[in-house]
């Protein structure tokens, strides 16, 4: 067991109860001026005074965020073995690598707020912690992998661009570095169903297919909708969150008409239509039944997804215990 | 309060340089069981995209921090050494290249 000094979390407690110079502020105080720091502009660090709130909704945030990167892998990696040529098979494993890059950075942020990585992927596994909705779905077409990087990545952009200015230093720094690699992600996505689009009438209607499929749950990765998301004002206030989720749905559909007009695809929405007045387009309504049900465990792939990240942690065990006993082995014969 | 068991690879934090000349910068941190593993996981996971020279880690462990809430006092022996600072010596009129 050791100490890590520059992650260790002071109880609130010992802080208020420890006798040093100058004197140690009772809470209200430390969270007043907690706050005059969110208000100004000011990160917040891992070792500063924070309310209790504020480190459990960051840890919940930041670890379903990871969780969501790692599970976000499985349905992409079913088209690896199957993608149409060598050059769109790197570029998917490229992809794919990226997604667990960004689940270990916001693994590493998460941990600064005194959580240890075995305790969130015990979370994950025991199915006690959550991860994006999104993922529950299968890929049934190539095109699905198209869809996945210009309206699934498209939409967690959106999100991310938001959160590069959050108020907790590590987890605004980790943003920064995954939005730098995310618009290759939706790129490549889109440049698989302008190809698609481009071609044959059934490789076209496979495009559309996959748009039909995947609009939908795209525009419920922004969450509930703000009146029915109790959290939100909370997070607005700590600056967790800039934007509310009704905000940022609505610039992500602004932004993604255009892009499905360019090519050639029609959005199974009847009822969006460009309103002159509010300058935005209106639409229809989402199926939150749909969604809290995917969230409650009981979507298309929930089961298959959560076996299959039990099964790789299980698989993976020995190399974990292998490569530990190696380094102890190592590091006392070079004591010797 | 962080703590690992014999089970968990322990942390270690990483610092990137990205260019030569440049400083080394912390990145954030990953688990590896020695500091080889450390080292080649930190490319794998930090430059994937040619961000980096060269990479050093260091067990998490090792590393002490000044104590956020000792702040002000601990950093006041700088508060009152306004002679440290070349705007302190105000330079009469007509005195050049200074």
């Amino acid at each position: 067991m050791y100490k890590i000094s520059l992650r260790e979390r002071v109880p609130s407690t010992t802080l208020a109860t420890r006798n040093t110079f100058p004197y140690i502020m009772p809470d209200s105080q430390q969270e007043s001026l907690f706050q005059q720091k969110v208000d100004a502009e000011q990160k917040i660090e891992p070792r500063d005074w924070m309310p209790d709130g504020y480190r459990k909704n960051l840890v919940r945030q930041i670890s379903q965020h990871a969780h969501s990167e790692i599970v976000g892998m499985l349905p992409e990696g079913n088209w690896i073995t199957r993608a149409p040529s060598l050059r769109r098979k790197t570029i998917l494993l490229a992809k794919v690598q990226d997604e667990a890059g960004h689940g270990l950075y916001l693994y590493s942020a998460a941990e600064t707020l005194g959580t240890g990585r075995d305790e969130m992927v015990d979370q994950l596994l025991s199915g006690a912690a959550k991860y994006s909705s999104i993922f529950n779905y299968p890929t049934l077409t190539w095109a699905d992998i198209g869809a996945i990087g210009w309206l699934v990545d498209g939409a967690a952009i959106m999100n991310q661009v938001m959160l590069c200015r959050t108020s907790y230093g590590p987890y605004a720094r980790a943003m920064v570095r995954i939005c730098k690699e995310e618009s290759f992600h939706q790129r490549q996505g889109y440049d698989i169903l302008i190809t698609l689009s481009k071609g044959t009438p059934e490789q076209k209607a496979m495009a559309q297919d996959a748009l039909d499929r995947w609009w939908w749950p795209s525009l419920m990765m922004f969450g509930p909708s703000d009146k029915d998301s109790p959290h939100s004002a909370q997070s607005l206030k700590w600056k967790i969150k800039r934007q509310s989720n009704d905000e940022l749905r609505q610039i992500f559909i602004d932004r993604t008409v255009s892009q499905a007009e360019f090519l050639g695809l029609k959005i199974p929405d009847p009822k969006l239509k460009w309103n002159e007045a509010t300058q935005h387009y209106d639409w229809g309504e989402i199926d939150w039944t749909e969604f809290n049900e995917v969230i409650r465990g009981n979507g298309p792939c929930n089961a298959e997804r959560m076996a299959a990240r039990r099964k790789a942690h299980a698989d993976g065990a020995w190399v974990r215990e292998a490569a530990l006993a190696y380094a102890g082995k190592k590091s006392k014969r070079n004591a010797a | 309060m962080a703590t690992t068991n014999e089970k968990d690879w322990p942390l270690w934090e990483i610092f990137i340089q990205s260019k030569r000349g440049l400083d080394h910068k912390h990145v954030g941190s990953l688990h590896a069981a020695d500091a080889r593993m450390a080292i080649e996981n930190a490319r794998d996971v930090y430059t994937r995209r040619n961000e980096g020279n060269s990479i050093w880690a260091v067990r998490a462990a090792d590393i002490h921090a000044s104590k956020p809430e000792d702040q002000g006092a601990f950093f006041d022996p700088a508060d009152d050494k306004v002679y440290r600072h070349p705007t302190f010596y105000p330079m009469p009129e007509g005195v050049k290249y200074i």
